[in-house]
């Protein structure tokens, strides 16, 4: 009964196959040299070429690193200080605010974008860079606090507690101890942030000013007006970022991961 | 509010600290949460002006025009969709995640980051794929041809049947996810246990397994369905314009007939209806710990 | 106020509705070892912590070294504490933690790197500085917990049942080991533990504790041998607890009487009235089973043997009562002639009976 059957794992090995389907004919295509993605030309790297040569792609990917560094750490600054601050504070309705600001991950974005944009229509922020940010942050918080407010219920309480019998002030127990300890969960909590930033596509189309494009947004207009398979060189190249991404998360886990054991141990 | 300020830098106790370690947060929150919703709300009761902009004048037009057929149609489409779509998710990522989860723990590594990897990668590229798979004869077609299944292309791309493909596409890793989280902390002993005193695999599975990976199930219905009523531009690039769904229709009240209370009342309309989901799930999963099948 | 290094003046606390410390107060000489001892619940920890400024108490205050330190925080006492699971730094080498203070204090790196060496050469650890506290065994840790304490040069060092966690062997290895190390560096040591023998093994004073308050303070050999109240007879060292009104008073000795008969007990200078109930505590090793049948004549309680049985080294019997307490005989040796169902009587010398629970005499 623990393993699996036969067919499950046909299953199993099936649905993977579907579900990397269109990632691989995209990649597969980004070397077609023929235009029409339907008649296969020949292996060429020309898209890629036409790529790099294309400026306009080249600010929107400028903007979204831009956009996605910036949401990333100053969701990080606001969500750890306040997942670290929290269990110390004892305001009334603190749960309430909590709730609220995890809503953006909650709502469907559709809303998420409208509300935006009638609220920076109304105050008079700029539509661009600024207003993109401030979106951004607002969905990437919540991942960042509840990653790190769960690795801080993890920390053993009696670690603070004996760097202050040793004579450290709250603010020095902050960053010799609390932050090291928080600091792998900060770090996916940034890189998750960093993935979801340059995906988003619903909530940037919504709140972006006319002459700032993100690669998401260039990629859907393209996709709606007419497709170069220029496309799919970029599409590739984004694949392989997002890789990236993903193993140095992976990678920082594991390096979370051995500090845990020693508190598991010392209890 | 400043002398208290000006006594927590000076003493540097932990509580003044904390309060202002957690102000950025309540700050942003206030501003950029709290604000912008409690604004739609106030937009969704305003009545709209000539060519641009409000006029502030209190109505429930907004709320009355959604009662048109021809809005209320959309809000049953979407509806319908969003079933649709969960229904086959369920059945399609509820297996995944089940045998995923009776993996060992090396293949079980493997299979995170092979659901990890796509699910992080932008969803316009992957239903970019699609597109190119589906569209007049494209991958699909000529795959279908070639077997000699049909020998003209079908015109799969810009349909209902695309858009719910996309959707199932783009969602499915959450529900896997959600159902693989609970199905992990099963205690597998309890299955065995069920079929020592005599339940085949089935029986076992559905008294056992099934009644504990409830949660993880029931969270994922909640993380894909709702997604579901608000993703428009999947129904955007696959479906063209034979699909509108409220998303749509707030987009384009929004940027094109720029009707903003229009979408606001829509978006509140949106909001109810996902929040009583949410509220429906809270309840179900809560009866069920009661009734001791958690 | 001078003579003292650590003085608790009447403290009380309370977490919500439980009062945990009621009415507390100590004197701690410089250089003393002094043992916090009791059983689980009774508030040592919380005395150790707002010793250490952990928490503060709600009324009462501290003193150390005739300053009142009630609400300083922990950073600013000259207190260390050796915590009961360690609490090392997961992400500090052996050098980092012990080093810690010295490193807040912003000490030149050579002097830390010498006090390091040098604390560790005291608890044996020379060569460890790289190591992970990950990669340390038990034993290792606690060793690291205690150097990182005293590198500070504290004037009093607080331990937290720092051997609870280690196995026996390890544990009486570690006593010795504390003890010549507090003698080496003659620093106050005021430590916690529930283990009686620990406690009588090291310490020059024990603190007696239950329920939030101290129930008897004095040597190892005044708790043990005079105890003042049946709940230190029995928690140190075993002891049977024995009720009974004074029938006989005598210039040295007194003779009580209850249900099972008649016993005796040294009077030890105290005022005794006929008629007065009181309490007596004899410890097991003192107890002397004669069987009935050989001597019709002997005075004292009459019982009927239940069982015997062997642990912790020594022969135990277990003998019924009339009125049904339970009495019980240790002594050396594997086995007895007594066997269950034998009828006995039950003796002790006389200044082996310790008069406990007097009222007002504390």
């Amino acid at each position: 009964m623990r393993n699996n059957s036969k067919l499950a794992n046909i299953y199993l090995g099936f649905m993977l196959v579907v579900m990397y389907l269109p990632i691989i004919i995209v990649i597969v295509y980004s070397f077609n040299s023929s235009r029409i993605s339907s008649i296969w030309g020949g292996f060429s790297l020309k898209w890629y070429e036409e790529l790099l040569r294309d400026r306009s792609m080249f600010d929107a990917a400028k903007n979204s690193l831009v956009l996605a560094t910036s949401s990333s750490v100053l969701a990080a600054i606001i969500g750890t200080l306040a997942a670290v601050g929290m269990p110390h504070v004892n305001l009334r309705g603190k749960g309430v605010v909590e709730y609220i600001s995890t809503l953006p991950i909650m709502i469907p974005e559709i809303i998420l974008g409208m509300v935006f944009l009638v609220y920076f229509a109304l105050i008079g922020l700029p539509f661009g860079m600024v207003t993109l940010v401030i979106a951004h942050t607002s969905f990437c918080i919540p991942y960042i606090y509840m990653l790190v407010k769960a690795r801080l219920v993890g920390i053993d309480k009696s670690l603070a507690e004996a760097a202050r019998d040793l004579g450290a002030s709250e603010v020095r127990v902050f960053f010799d101890i609390t932050l090291p300890l928080i600091l792998p969960a900060i770090l996916s909590g940034m890189l998750l942030s960093f993935a979801m930033s340059l995906d988003d596509v619903v909530i940037s189309i919504f709140v972006t000013g006319v002459n700032t494009n993100t690669l998401p947004i260039k990629i859907y207009t393209q996709l709606k007006t007419g497709v170069t398979p220029k496309i799919n060189a970029l599409s590739t190249l984004m694949l392989g970022v997002t890789l990236l991404i993903y193993i140095l998360s992976a990678w920082i886990g594991k390096k979370g991961s051995h500090r845990e054991d020693l508190q598991m141990e010392g209890k | 509010m400043i002398k208290r300020l000006y006594e927590c830098i000076r003493s540097l106790k932990i509580n003044c600290l904390a309060f202002l370690a957690v102000l950025p947060l309540f700050a942003f929150t206030f501003i950029f949460v709290i604000g912008p919703l409690a604004y739609m709300l106030i937009l969704s009761f305003l009545q709209r002006a000539e060519v641009w902009g409000v006029v502030n004048k209190f109505t429930f037009k907004n709320y009355r025009d959604i009662l048109e057929p021809v809005y209320l149609k959309t809000f049953i489409e979407s509806f319908k969709l969003a079933i649709t779509t969960t229904f086959l998710i369920t059945i399609i990522g509820y297996p995944f995640g089940y045998f995923m989860a009776k993996l060992d723990a090396k293949w079980k590594k493997r299979m995170m980051m092979f659901i990890f990897v796509p699910f992080w990668t932008s969803s316009l590229i992957r239903l970019y794929g699609w597109i190119i798979i589906f569209r007049a004869n494209g991958v699909f077609d000529r795959f279908l041809m070639t077997l000699n299944i049909t020998d003209a292309p079908l015109k799969l791309l810009y349909s209902y049947p695309a858009v719910l493909v996309g959707m199932v596409y783009v969602l499915l890793p959450f529900m896997i996810l959600a159902v693989y989280s609970s199905a992990e902390k099963l205690d597998w002993s309890l299955v065995e246990a069920a079929r020592d005193l005599g339940a085949s695999s089935f029986q076992a599975f559905l008294t056992i397994s099934l009644k504990l990976t409830l949660p993880g199930l029931l969270s994922g219905v909640v993380l894909t369905f709702i997604p579901s009523m608000g993703l428009f531009f999947i129904a955007d690039i696959l479906g063209g314009n034979k699909v509108v769904l409220v998303g749509n229709l707030i987009q384009e009240q929004l940027m094109k007939a720029h009707n903003w209370p229009f979408a606001a009342a829509l978006s509140v309309i949106l909001m109810i209806l996902t929040s009583l989901m949410i509220y429906i799930y809270r309840r179900i999963s809560n009866v069920k710990e009661l009734e001791g099948l958690v | 106020m001078g003579e003292y290094i650590l003085e608790l003046d009447r403290i009380e606390k309370s977490f919500g509705d439980v009062k945990v410390l009621n009415d507390i107060s100590l004197s701690v000489k410089q250089g003393e070892f002094i043992t916090l001892l009791g059983p689980s619940g009774c508030g040592k920890t919380t005395t150790l912590r707002i010793i250490a400024g952990l928490e503060k108490p709600d009324k009462g205050k501290v003193y150390l070294e005739g300053k009142d330190v009630t609400n300083a925080e922990p950073n600013r006492r000259n207190v260390n504490t050796v915590f009961q699971n360690y609490a090392l730094f997961p992400h500090m080498t052996v050098e980092g933690n012990i080093s810690y203070s010295l490193r807040l204090k912003r000490l030149d790196r050579a002097r830390i790197k010498e006090t390091v060496s040098k604390a560790l050469e005291l608890v044996q650890l020379v060569g460890f500085e790289k190591r992970m506290p990950s990669e340390l065994s038990g034993g290792q840790r606690q060793r690291v917990a205690i150097a990182r304490a005293i590198v500070n040069e504290p004037r009093v060092l607080l331990l937290d049942e720092p051997l609870g966690a280690l196995d026996l062997q390890l544990r009486r290895q570690m006593q010795t080991e504390l003890k010549r190390l507090q003698k080496h560096l003659g620093i106050t040591f005021v430590y916690i533990t529930h283990d009686q023998e620990e406690a009588l093994n090291m310490s020059d004073r024990i603190a007696v504790m239950r329920d939030g308050k101290f129930e008897q303070i004095g040597t190892p050999q005044e708790v043990y041998d005079q105890p003042k109240t049946s709940f230190v007879a029995s928690f140190v060292g075993s002891a049977n607890i024995i009720y009974g009104t004074v029938s006989h008073v005598n210039e040295d000795t007194l003779v009580f009487e209850n249900k099972n008969g008649i016993g005796i007990a040294a009077r030890n200078k105290i005022n005794i009235l006929k008629g007065q109930k009181i309490t007596v505590a004899v410890r097991t090793e003192h107890i002397s089973l004669t069987p009935a049948a050989s001597n019709r004549n002997a005075v004292g309680l009459m019982g009927v043997v239940k069982e015997k049985s062997f642990a912790g080294g020594l022969l135990q019997i277990f003998v019924n009562l009339a009125d049904g307490q339970e009495i019980i005989a240790s002594r050396h040796g594997i086995d007895s002639l007594l066997v269950p169902g034998d009828n006995v009587i039950v003796t002790w010398a006389p200044e082996k009976a310790i008069l406990v629970d007097l009222e007002g005499a504390q």
